[in-house]
């Protein structure tokens, strides 16, 4: 089992939703597909719509940060949407929590940037 | 009654899922519960990408070896590689660090096992590879009746 990638435009915040199993593997493919994406179009922020997903290790929370920093330096946000209570547990254990902001779903995540 | 399996493989990440699930099919037969599966599922894929990632530097040539025995409520699991091994294992283990922050490695490996496993046992010798054992015990609190 891999991961799908759906990248999604709305406004100018990247909707990335996965769906599948995100570890050393996969995180390679999902970096290079979102990088070769903000080259190619404007974005301000970004929502990672994580309810699809059905495994996550710390490789998936590097590829996160990754792209967190990515946004971050171009003064976006990035929201996180959808997760479940093992990929939670991840985030608590690393702190992500502290500088990526958690809503329930993906409607929430863009009324928090402000979309939508 | 004490169950062994082993299987080994080559150091490519495709079968980081293979280990997790192979593992985890293996361990199934104690009745853990989900969450207690998505953690051994989680360890194992957090040692055999350290296996590939810094023992191997992602040479598929080398191989990795896991060792899985059920004994009770009782999990072990050895993952081996015979790499390049770790230097300075107590830096290793500390949160957030990461020899290879150019990967866009999180650093959270060792900080995972010991949060999801009983104990962590890692021996290591440079260039001859890295070792690790790990042990949970499951809570056996759900009413059984086979």
């Amino acid at each position: 089992m891999g991961l799908a990638v759906n990248l999604e435009l709305k406004h100018t915040v990247l909707c990335i939703r996965l769906d599948g199993e995100l570890d050393h593997h996969t995180a390679d493919m999902l970096r290079s597909q979102v990088e070769d994406y903000l080259m190619k179009h404007t974005v301000n922020h970004i929502v990672l719509n994580l309810e699809g997903l059905s495994f996550m290790d710390s490789s998936g929370l590097g590829v996160i940060l990754g792209r967190y920093k990515q946004i971050k330096s171009q003064n976006g946000e990035m929201v996180v949407c959808a997760i479940s209570p093992a990929v939670k547990r991840l985030f608590e254990m690393s702190g992500l929590f502290k500088i990526i902001k958690l809503e329930e779903d993906e409607e929430l995540a863009l009324q928090a940037l402000g979309v939508a | 009654m004490r169950n062994e399996m082993k299987i080994q493989f080559s150091a490519l990440s495709q079968n980081e899922s293979f280990a997790r699930v192979t593992v985890a099919a293996f361990i199934a037969q104690i009745d853990p519960t989900v969450d207690e599966l998505t953690e051994i599922k989680t360890v194992v894929s957090e040692a055999v990408t350290n296996a590939i990632i810094h023992g191997y530097e992602n040479k598929a040539t080398g191989m990795v070896y896991i060792e899985a025995a059920i004994e009770e409520d009782t999990i072990h699991l050895t993952i081996r590689d015979e790499g390049l091994g770790i230097r300075d294992l107590d830096q290793a283990r500390q949160p957030l660090y990461t020899s290879k922050p150019e990967l866009e490695r999180s650093g959270m490996g060792f900080t995972i096992m010991e949060n999801f496993m009983d104990s962590v046992e890692v021996i290591s010798e440079p260039s001859f590879g890295t070792t690790i054992h790990l042990t949970k015990y499951l809570t056996k609190n759900k009413a059984m009746c086979n």
